[in-house]
């Protein structure tokens, strides 16, 4: 149903050059810094690095709520303008309105374009199908544990039948066994629904589990500091997590963000004191995060 | 990273959480589902809910009491408070007939005062009365009139405040000067503002409620999480919309509250007018019955006016209860 309506050649992300400075105190700060980067149609792209590096502004300039103070942003070839139901958004915190149910929550969208109420229901109904959510459909937001809103959350920026979807650390508030099954979930959304997806996390295993591509920033300002292929195959399974090239990337990208958490601490820690902990797991390099 | 057996697992433990007996059969593949097949039709809503306690309780190993047994433990649970509420009124109602029966004078003067007995008889004569019952009735279309007005009035310039800055930078300043202004002190301009007497009261009823009603909504649109317009705007909400289906319906526990307030002050401020610049109404036919010296009337009148009262509030709090149908969801259920 929905796959005839996403055509591949169309949800393609083209910043080019893009600088935002935000004023702070009467000095202007650049947040992030020259920036460019593309998604191509149905690409999965991650953006990982450390806080406030500027990801967030990043993918707020895609979604329309922050235009660029030099540089450009499109999509499909059209200047961003504002937020739009052709960009799918993604919240960190739960985003569901507390006042809808499940399904009236996913109708959102649906219902701002004046879809009738019957048609509404039964693009709703397919798309919590798919999310394993069907049957909380008459639920409200609250009765919800965390991952179900997440899930509620993706489906609704989907039932428009956006081009793009754009997540901005989704499963930063799950615990990581549950952001392991929404992963999961997520990979196969995308997979049927050939979306591009511009995702942000924190989580490097993450981005390279569900990612075509991912690009490192740099302590702020944030500048591209390196773009990674994943050339792992599709679909992608648990098992892969420990095949040699995942490890390797794994491996790349955590030298990479570390140096970028050391610069972003500033001169707080040695390298000596951080320095040693990286290999022994993601777990320091994640507490450095 | 999980294996794939600890991720269904999870998964499934995940919708137990929420405490539905069907979510696990439902939720626990939902990788598996085909984009194609279109979900059956609506399952039958009402059946879940009455099936949930039932379910639960048996997974809680215990049995489900029947209903009598249940009504008697929620009967025994408020006998207590019910005993002491009846000891507090009736110890109410013993000091006020001892201070009429004896005639107290210590500083307080019971002299005049009506004893309840007075008053009890006095009131089965006088809701038979279709002159007091007027009275009741055109206190009511006041409150009615007045609080309905304040309600839209106080509520869309709220939103409206609320959302646009320069709005309120204009409109404020010159509500603030007004607003510590009583409702009662309205009464003299009041009468010359307006042609009859009738609006007049009705203004100051408006008045009253006005201001908290206002207040309250711009505070609860200041309270509507900032994520929710963003999220509502990527949907394709329009201004209206968004004003409409977001900032409204997440400041309404907020306006709820202030038209709770609003309603308590908008019958101070009916009763005082009435008593004041009075034709009919409780207020002044409370009023009245000092002037004609039928005390056990005063009494009568105080005591409408705080069961009306008690009756606009509750009706408030009821009306919260069905359009707000969403609050109080989660405890419940996750608990
Ligand atoms: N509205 C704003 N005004 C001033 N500074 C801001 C604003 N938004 C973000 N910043 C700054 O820009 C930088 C990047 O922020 P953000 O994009 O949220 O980072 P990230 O999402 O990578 O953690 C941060 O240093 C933050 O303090
Ligand atoms: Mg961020």
């Amino acid at each position: 149903m929905m796959a005839s309506v996403h055509s591949p050649s169309r949800g393609c992300i083209d910043i080019r050059d893009v600088t935002v400075s935000f004023s702070q105190n009467g000095a202007s700060l650049d947040a992030v810094s020259g920036i460019s980067l593309k998604v191509e149609p149905g690409e999965f792209v991650s953006i990982v690095g450390p806080s406030g590096c500027g990801k967030s502004t990043l993918l707020n300039i895609v979604a329309g709520f922050l235009s660029p103070t030099r540089g450009e942003a499109s999509v499909d070839g059209a200047a961003i303008r504002g937020p739009g139901a052709d960009r799918g958004v993604v919240f960190q915190q739960y985003s569901l309105f507390p006042w809808l149910r499940v399904r009236e929550n996913v109708e959102f969208g649906l219902k701002m374009q004046g879809m009738c109420s019957s048609e509404r229901q039964s693009k709703a109904r397919t798309l919590l199908g798919l999310a394993g959510l069907l049957a909380f459909e008459n639920h409200y937001p609250d009765q919800l544990s965390g991952g179900m809103k997440q899930r509620v959350g993706i489906v609704r920026a989907l039932a428009t039948g956006p081009q793009v979807l754009l997540m901005d650390e989704p499963f930063g508030a799950l615990d990581a066994q549950t952001r392991v099954v929404m992963q999961e979930i997520l990979t196969n959304m995308w997979q049927q629904l050939r979306l591009s997806v511009l995702f942000i996390t924190h989580d490097i295993e993450e981005s390279i589990f569900l990612s075509d591509k991912v690009y490192v920033m740099t302590a702020r300002p944030g500048r591209i500091k390196a773009e990674i292929p994943i050339p792992l195959p599709r679909p992608r399974t648990a098992e892969m997590t420990s095949s040699p090239t995942f490890v390797a990337i794994q491996q790349q990208l955590k030298a990479l963000i570390r140096e970028e958490s050391l610069a972003a601490m500033g001169g707080e820690l040695a390298d000596g004191g951080l320095g040693r902990d990286w290999h022994l797991g993601s777990e320091g390099v994640r507490a450095a995060l | 990273m999980a294996s794939a057996i600890r991720m269904r697992s999870v998964h499934d433990a995940e919708a137990l959480g929420a405490g539905d007996p069907a979510g696990p059969a439902a939720a626990g593949h939902p990788v598996a589902v085909p984009l194609v097949a279109v979900p059956p039709p609506a399952p039958p809503v009402a059946a879940r809910p009455v099936v949930r306690p039932a379910a639960k309780a048996s997974a809680d190993g215990a049995v489900p009491p029947a209903w009598p047994v249940r009504l008697l433990a929620m009967v025994r649970a408020q006998v207590p408070s019910f005993l002491l509420a009846m000891v507090s009124i009736g110890l109410l109602i013993g000091f006020w007939y001892l201070a009429t029966a004896y005639r107290w004078n210590f500083y307080i003067r019971f002299t005049n005062v009506p004893s309840p007995g007075e008053v009890y008889s006095d009131a089965v004569v006088l809701f038979g009365d279709p002159k007091f019952l007027t009275n009741i009735g055109i206190s009511l279309w006041r409150i009615m009139l007045g609080f309905c007005i304040a309600t839209v009035l106080g509520v869309s310039l709220g939103l409206l405040c609320g959302r646009y800055a320069l709005l309120k930078g204009l409109m404020f300043p010159a509500l603030e000067v007004i607003r510590p202004i009583p409702a009662i002190a309205w009464v003299p301009i009041s009468i010359m503002l307006w042609p009859t007497t009738e609006t007049s009261i009705v203004f100051i009823t408006f008045i009253g409620a006005f201001f908290p009603i206002l207040l309250n909504t711009l505070h609860g649109v200041g309270a509507v999480d900032r994520v929710l317009i963003r999220a509502a705007r990527c949907l394709g909400a329009s201004e209206f919309a968004l004003m409409t289906q977001v900032v409204l319906r997440g400041a309404l526990p907020h306006i709820f509250t202030g038209l709770a307030v609003g309603m308590g002050v908008a019958w101070v401020s009916l009763i005082a007018a009435e008593m004041i610049s009075g034709q009919f109404g409780v207020g002044y036919f409370t009023w009245e019955a000092y002037s004609l010296i039928e005390y056990p009337h005063i009494v009568i009148g105080m005591l409408v006016i705080g069961v009306l009262g008690l009756l606009c509030s509750g009706a408030i709090r009821l009306l919260a209860k069905i359009v707000m149908p969403w609050q109080g969801t989660g405890g419940k259920e996750n608990a």
